[in-house]
């Protein structure tokens, strides 16, 4: 087991440094100066030109590569050239705003997942079932821009019971899990959990069917077991799917979304993400990428050791 | 199998749980926060403008960032609504320029002047933010504030303090426009800086102007609160707000929305199809003419078909400016040139530019074209972008008005940012691939961003954005003596040549001019909105 886990955290070595290749190589070959989104649009050619000079964007690419990943090896991400602001104190509040969001959709995506998943599942064929699955597929289907903003439209602007943007009194410094500040949670954590809904779901739902259909679950009935239990062992065998499905959804999620954190103004990774990416603020844009992949990255890391703890099979393969 | 029963008690536990959390929240979301003498305000931008002096993210960055906080040696005065913004004294309360040796202004410091830290405004701190911008070799020299507007300075050469209260600047050659280039240059607190360690990202956290306005909080990508500078030099900008806080909502409609819920008492530019909505429930809509002109601007390079004067004024008088402003929710203004007719600027130009299709057609066919053998334009736009608008909707628009005359136009949709560097690199550039027309909304605020920047033959890439290698001698010669005339009457009325011939010689496809809409509740009072980019809250009162 040891072995495997190991050998799972050497694999992550070269796809981050992947990732770091990846990341610099799409950024830079994006069309444009780097800095036209920072001078105003008026400053002609050779005033972006000495800056391109100052910031050493005249330098080699794979030069500025070296540079940017011998400095953010030891964590700096170096300076956003829009704000002047630390790059990584930027990503550190982002990410922290993000996790506050993404953390009500994982458990309102993950609960109701399972749960109308399991339903389905187990109710194969019936209206119960078709009901659930359209449900998961309305989830997956539908943009969350979209519902983000028809539900400002109806709880903010129609009904005034819910705010339509921001965290709330203070913003992120002042943040607390009060009422307060958790009513400005509502709106996006609903739109957020909806993808991750309806793909649980029909995992979930797939996988316990299929279990359903499993001699074993014929033998545990004709031993006499309770239908309860019987349960446990089915939840027990969904789980490495279940789980796996997950992670990746917590992946996303942590990852911030750009569309619904700017629809509802909330300062998380998303929302610095789409910043980054209209002002061409390379050092951030590069810094939030990079972060953000790490998320996956590690969240399949810890997915893969998890799924082998609950069935060591996985490991021995 | 599983029990049916266990199913329901799980399913009815979790649903009732999530009904009661929800439950438990709402009834205290029923209403938004009282504003008392606080001003809360939505911005377009996605991130708070920086603070440290001169401000980025254009105009916007002025408005709610650079003229809340610091002061010019001359400023804009924004307390009429009814006339074009004049330029009028700031820090300095008077300036003028030498006869014997017109490349010389002396200005005359205003005393008494405190910066938000207790210090005091001098010709030291002139000198000092001057240096901060164009002496590399200064210890505040900071690059990234040239860069936002050092461009904006082109005539000055040098300065030096003539003692404590006088500044003498030096121009490269006599120049009428050096007012219109200073107001932009911003005075921030030696003092501050020394403070701060010397850093200008530390003195953008505790900044020190000389403004109307205090910084008292700000959070990246969040919100920026400013209070009142009770001690300002001019009694009449005392701020009557206890308060102005600042929000970033890039997107129109969470914009919209933030309004409609109560969130936010004021939003710059809404939604266009929300604002009957915004109006309907009682909110008031305010805009007014502003200088900025929304129009294509042409490619004069051989091969061309813009060369032909027929084919520029055709595409003038096939245009449906009314048609564009409806689908604007009414909310600009049809332009009949580069700036509108009350402008001291406008002059008086014979082509007069309207919607004439019939008239377009006979122009266009003397020049040997019709519907069925049509001119063919290729036109560089932008699916949005800072003061362009409705970009692909109005660029439509005009492509459905040429056809129907027989001007036939292809798009190349191109992001905002890469537009901008292709406007820059000129229309010779191998990155414009040829194409005759680029679409990038201006600012006709000061005569140099007005005329002089895209009508001067020496101008063009990479000195500067005459991005279709406009060279009229006459121009010229027009442009340079009005640079050359101090008395702000001539220059006025030689600047009324330059645009009458301009319009005569349909330089431009002129489509409309902003009007700047805003929304806010009907508690916001004392606002003047100003004929001007830049806006001033010192007026404004909650009821």
């Amino acid at each position: 087991m040891f072995a495997y886990i190991a050998r799972r955290i050497l694999y992550v070595i070269p796809i981050a440094l992947g990732v770091t290749v990846i990341i610099f190589g799409l950024v830079h070959i994006a069309p444009g100066d780097p800095l036209n989104a920072v001078v105003p649009p008026d400053a002609p050619k050779e005033t972006v030109q000495i800056l391109i000079e100052a910031y050493g964007f005249d330098k080699p690419i794979p030069v500025q590569y070296a540079i940017w990943l011998g400095r953010a090896l030891s964590g700096d991400f170096g300076i956003s050239f829009a704000t002047g602001r630390p790059v990584a104190e930027a990503i550190a509040g982002g990410v922290v705003n993000t996790l506050i969001l993404a953390a009500g959709a994982i458990l309102i995506g993950m609960t109701l997942g399972c749960l109308i998943g399991a339903i389905a599942g187990y109710y194969q064929g019936s209206w119960i079932d078709k009901l659930a699955t359209g449900f998961a597929i309305a989830g997956v289907s539908v943009p969350h821009y979209w519902l983000g903003l028809v539900l400002v439209i109806i709880f903010s602007v129609e009904m005034n019971v819910l705010p339509a943007m921001g965290m709330g009194p203070g913003g992120a410094k002042d943040w607390a899990w009060d009422q307060a500040h958790m009513r400005h949670l509502i709106l996006p954590v609903i739109t957020l959990s909806v993808i991750p809904i309806g793909i649980i779901t029909r995992s979930v739902r797939a996988t316990v069917a299929e279990i359903l259909t499993m001699e074993f679950v014929q033998t545990l009935e004709a031993k006499g077991l309770k239908s309860f239990r019987i349960f446990l062992h089915v939840c027990a065998n969904a789980a490495p799917t279940v789980l796996a499905v997950s992670g990746l959804q917590i992946g996303y999620l942590l990852g911030g979304s750009i569309l619904v954190e700017t629809v509802f103004s909330w300062p998380g990774t998303g929302f610095l993400l789409n910043d980054a990416i209209f002002r061409r603020d390379i050092p951030l844009l590069q810094g939030v990428i990079l972060v953000l992949a790490m998320f996956f990255v590690v969240m399949n890391l810890l997915v893969d050791i998890l799924q082998s703890l609950i069935d060591p099979r996985m490991a021995r393969s | 199998m599983i029990d049916r029963r266990t199913f329901g008690r799980g399913v009815a536990a979790v649903l009732g749980g999530a009904a009661l959390t929800a439950l438990s929240l709402s009834p205290a979301l029923t209403k938004p926060a009282e504003a008392q003498g606080t001003l809360r305000l939505g911005m377009t931008l996605a991130d708070i403008p920086v603070s440290f002096g001169q401000p980025d993210q254009g105009f916007e960055g002025f408005r709610f960032m650079g003229l809340m906080l610091y002061d010019a040696l001359i400023n804009w005065d924004m307390t009429a609504d009814d006339k074009p913004s004049a330029l009028i004294p700031g820090l300095a309360e008077s300036w003028s320029v030498n006869k014997d040796d017109p490349t010389k202004w002396t200005f005359n410091l205003r005393k008494g002047v405190k910066f938000h830290d207790g210090s005091t405004f001098n010709a030291d701190a002139v000198i000092f933010n001057f240096d901060k911008l164009l002496d590399k070799d200064s210890p505040q020299f900071s690059a990234r504030q040239g860069s936002l507007v050092n461009f904006r300075i082109p005539s000055i050469k040098s300065y030096k303090k003539i003692d404590d209260y006088t500044v003498e600047f030096t121009t490269h050659e006599p120049s009428g426009f050096v007012p219109f280039q200073l107001c932009y240059i911003l005075m921030a607190s030696p003092a501050q800086w020394e403070k701060t360690g010397k850093d200008w990202n530390e003195f953008g956290k505790t900044p020190s102007g000389t403004g109307p306005w205090k910084l008292a909080a700000l959070a990246p990508r969040e919100s920026v609160e400013f209070v009142p500078f009770k001690e300002h030099w001019d009694t009449s900008r005392v701020p009557k707000l206890d308060k102005v806080i600042a929000l970033p909502i890039p997107d129109p409609n969470a914009r919209t929305a933030a309004l409609l819920s109560g969130q936010v008492d004021w939003i710059e530019a809404p939604a266009p199809d929300a604002i009957p909505r915004i109006e309907s429930q009682g909110f008031k809509m305010v805009a007014n003419v502003y200088p900025h002109i929304w129009s294509w601007h042409l490619s004069r390079v051989e091969g061309s078909p813009w060369n032909d004067i027929r084919v520029r004024k055709a595409a003038n008088l096939a245009i449906d400016r009314e048609g564009i402003k409806a689908l604007l929710g009414g909310y600009a203004i049809p332009a009949v040139g580069h700036v509108t007719p009350t402008d001291p600027w406008f002059g008086e130009p014979t082509f007069k530019v309207k919607f004439d299709p019939e008239a377009a057609k006979a122009l266009l066919k003397e020049a040997g074209f019709s519907t069925d053998n049509p001119v063919n334009i290729k036109a560089m736009i932008s699916a949005s972008g800072s003061g362009q608008m409705l970009p692909l909707q109005m660029n439509e628009y005009m492509q459905q008005n040429l056809a129907d005359v027989g001007i036939k136009i292809d798009f190349e949709v191109t992001e905002w940012n890469a537009l901008i560097d292709l406007w820059r690199a000129g229309a010779k550039s191998p990155q414009a691939n040829g194409a005759h027309v680029i679409n990038v909304s201006y600012t006709t605020q000061d005569p140099y961003s007005a005329f002089t920047r895209f009508m001067r033959s020496d101008l063009s890439a990479p000195k500067g954005v005459n991005w279709g290698y406009y060279d009229d001698p006459e121009m010229d010669a027009l442009l340079r003596t009005a640079d050359g005339a101090f008395d702000p009457a001539e220059r006025d009325a030689i600047l009324a040549k330059v645009h009458a011939r301009a319009v005569d010689d349909a330089a431009f496809i002129w489509v409309v001019h902003d009007v700047a809409p805003r929304a806010m509740t009907t508690k916001v009072k004392g606002y003047v909105q100003s004929r001007n980019w830049f806006q001033s809250l010192t007026s404004v009162y909650m009821e």
